[in-house]
């Protein structure tokens, strides 16, 4: 035997006791010996023996009673129970194994039937002690994983829960359950008070879609924030996901920009289920299907940013879902499915509200209610013109740069597909008296831009976004004309001067287009810029002063702050 | 879920099968489907006729069986899907990746 063993012998006639110590030393094994059950029980605690010869007679205490008592002790560990007897019934022997005894050893004694007993009861005792020991090495590893688990999921729902999803014009319902399915939910708003919006489903869950969903947020946050535009947001994160990310893990999304001045919306989809744009009048759902693979799989060379852009009026709506939804199952296993979806949507409910109609349906057809799927409404809603981006400007207490000027021209392969706007921002950032301004700044920089683009150097005809069609038509001639734009500028000249104890801040955009040669063309080439000739009244609504009329073929605005510290009442940013 | 494979008697394709449902539990096995292959073809044909159920995990398995065949310029063709499976490859726009037919 390999091991040396601290054996208990209880028994009460001494000469029996003297025989068995004897043939169980012989073994190699420590012997303690006690004459009574009473005398035993104290020993097995204080010895800790790890196998126990009983006699089942024993005066003071019997072997049975010693037995339940060390059993009891011995807890999870097992110590096999021997009992010594002389009884040859079987009801006898039966309460022997009753009262904790895991054999008999009949009397008298056999040496070589003793040694193979405790051979085998060693076997079974060792193999008890490696069980309890990997259950305990599971157990505690298991423990460890559900505690990463618990941290991932912490860290998922901070990052997949947060930015602006309670606007007034989002619905939403995400699983609580988000690290398990890898359901991730951003919304956010643009310094020009747009919103963009992103759901999106990572393969895996757990610790992988934690560990993708945080570089994702972060860049849809940061960069939305300084005001960039929706596709270099997903070239940014597309390459971030590639670059940090195994080769089998990426996230399917639909990502949104909703333009409350332009009453638009973009829509960019890579491997979600198709979503629809519900409009208010009752017209026939539009799908929004996926056209792209999803964010993570391609080189940034062959990854492709394009988006379909549909008009929205105030009150239509945009519904996105996670496959969660379609692949709800019933108890027959059957899939919630398309076709249910579609019916839905169509229904009288469906259409007044959209949100409670699905979860009724999906209850009504699994016969209960989950919390598994994840699915967002967003409605177009008519807004204050002020920008609601609360950006993360710099608490910095110096007053920043205040006497500069600069100019800026961006000529035919720059404007194909940089975007000028946020580097313009960060610099005019470091001004403080611009800071709380920025939202209106960036707003009417947006509208210019656009206008001297599209208009000016694109020279295309906004007279054809009179409905969804020529909508697309519009935006598909955009992107035709911009992908083979060889020619042209943009030019931006910034100047900023103190002004007693503020400053004033004039930015003059110029192209290359046709002109800007009359007022009434300035007027009619800003005010067609969207559907509702919002553009103008915009740039009228958020500047000090707008001035086209002395221009050849740019128009200049003024924007003006007061001294530092500015008073907060006076600020025209709402939060 | 079984996962065969078959090179092709010139040994210039290697054909894998895939029986019941293709998702994670199948990661190892169609993983050693093509890494433990007794040859080295220039095109994979990974066979979803046997196929019933296709995941997310399995669309990353195919991206790693491309990355494995030389990324941009590995020949894989997915044949056979029903049209459950053949719809989600298609949400997913695979076909701008693999040959699906």
């Amino acid at each position: 035997m390999a091991e040396r063993l601290t054996i208990l012998i209880a028994e009460d006639n001494a000469a029996d006791r003297m025989l068995l110590s004897t043939i169980v030393s012989r073994q190699g094994h420590r012997v303690i010996t006690a004459a009574n059950g009473l005398e035993a029980v104290s020993l097995f605690h204080s010895e800790r023996p790890q196998l126990v010869l009983m006699d089942a007679l024993m005066p003071v205490m019997d072997g049975f009673e010693a037995a339940r008592l060390i059993k009891q002790a011995s807890g999870e560990e097992l110590v096999p129970l021997i009992f010594l007897t002389s009884l040859s019934e079987g009801e006898a022997l039966v309460r022997c194994l009753e009262a904790g005894g895991d054999d008999f050893l009949a009397k008298p004694y056999n040496r070589v039937i003793i040694e193979a007993k405790l051979l085998a009861m060693d076997r079974l005792r060792s193999l008890h002690a490696t069980v309890l020991q990997q259950r305990n090495l599971i157990s505690a590893h298991n423990d460890y994983l559900l505690n990463e688990q618990h941290v991932a999921k912490a860290v998922f729902d901070k990052v997949a829960h947060s930015g602006c999803l309670n606007a007034a014009n989002i619905r939403y319902l995400q699983s609580p359950y988000a690290v398990f399915s890898g359901d991730l939910l951003l919304a956010a708003y643009q310094p020009s008070g747009d919103m963009h919006i992103l759901l999106g489903d990572f393969t895996g869950h757990g610790l992988r879609a934690a560990v993708g969903a945080m570089p994702l947020a972060q860049i849809f946050y940061g960069m939305t924030a300084k005001g960039h535009a929706l596709e270099d947001i997903l070239r940014e994160i597309n390459g971030k996901l590639k670059q940090i990310l195994p080769v089998d893990v990426f996230c399917c999304a639909t990502v949104l920009h909703v333009g409350f001045q332009q009453k638009i919306v973009k829509v960019w989809n890579g491997g979600l289920p198709q979503g629809y744009l519900l409009p208010d009048d009752g017209g026939e759902p539009v799908p929004l299907v996926s056209k792209h693979l999803p964010l993570g799989v391609l080189d940034p060379k062959a990854f492709r940013a394009d988006f379909e852009v549909y008009p929205l009026a105030d009150g239509d709506r945009v519904f996105l879902l996670t496959d969660g939804v379609l692949e709800a199952a019933n108890a027959q296993g059957e899939l919630f499915g398309e076709a249910r979806l579609l019916e839905v949507l169509g229904c009288e409910e469906g259409r007044r509200n959209v949100f409670t109609a699905i979860q009724q349906a999906l209850g009504d057809f699994r016969g209960e209610a989950k919390d598994d799927v994840s699915f967002i409404e967003v409605s177009m809603i008519d807004t204050p013109a002020h920008g609601r981006a609360s950006a993360a400007f710099a608490h910095d207490s110096h007053e920043g740069p205040v006497d500069w000027g600069t100019r800026f021209e961006f000529r035919g392969e720059t404007l194909r597909s940089f975007n000028p706007l946020p580097m313009l921002l960060d610099m005019l950032l470091r001004t403080r008296g611009l800071q709380e301004r920025m939202g209106d700044i960036y707003s009417v920089l947006v509208e210019l831009y656009s206008n001297a683009l599209e208009h000016g150097v694109l020279a295309l005809d906004s007279s054809l976004k009179v409905d969804a069609q020529g909508f697309s038509e519009y935006y598909r001639q955009r992107g035709e004309r911009l992908a083979t734009l060889e020619s042209g500028y943009v030019r931006f000249d910034v100047q900023l001067r103190p002004q007693g104890s503020g400053g004033s801040l004039i930015i003059r955009v110029e192209d290359s287009g046709a002109g800007f040669n009359a007022q009434s063309v300035a007027r009619q080439r800003i005010s067609s810029n969207s559907l509702r000739g919002r553009g103008l009244t915009l740039i009228k609504q958020l500047s000090d002063t707008c001035d086209w009329s002395d221009a050849e073929n740019g128009i200049q605005v003024e924007f003006k702050w007061s001294g530092y510290p500015v008073e907060t009442s006076s600020s025209s940013i709402n939060g | 879920m079984v996962i065969t494979s078959q090179p092709s008697t010139d040994g210039k394709v290697l054909t894998i099968q895939v029986q019941g449902r293709f998702d994670f539990a199948a990661h190892q096995h169609f993983r050693d489907a093509y890494e433990k292959a007794s040859i080295s073809p220039s095109r994979y044909v990974v066979d979803l006729a046997e196929t019933t159920y296709l995941d997310s995990s399995a669309l990353g398995m195919l991206l790693l069986l491309r990355d494995y065949a030389g990324g941009e310029t590995a020949k894989i063709s997915v044949i056979n899907s029903n049209a459950d499976v053949r719809k989600i490859l298609s949400i997913s726009n695979f076909e701008q990746l693999f040959d699906v037919r």
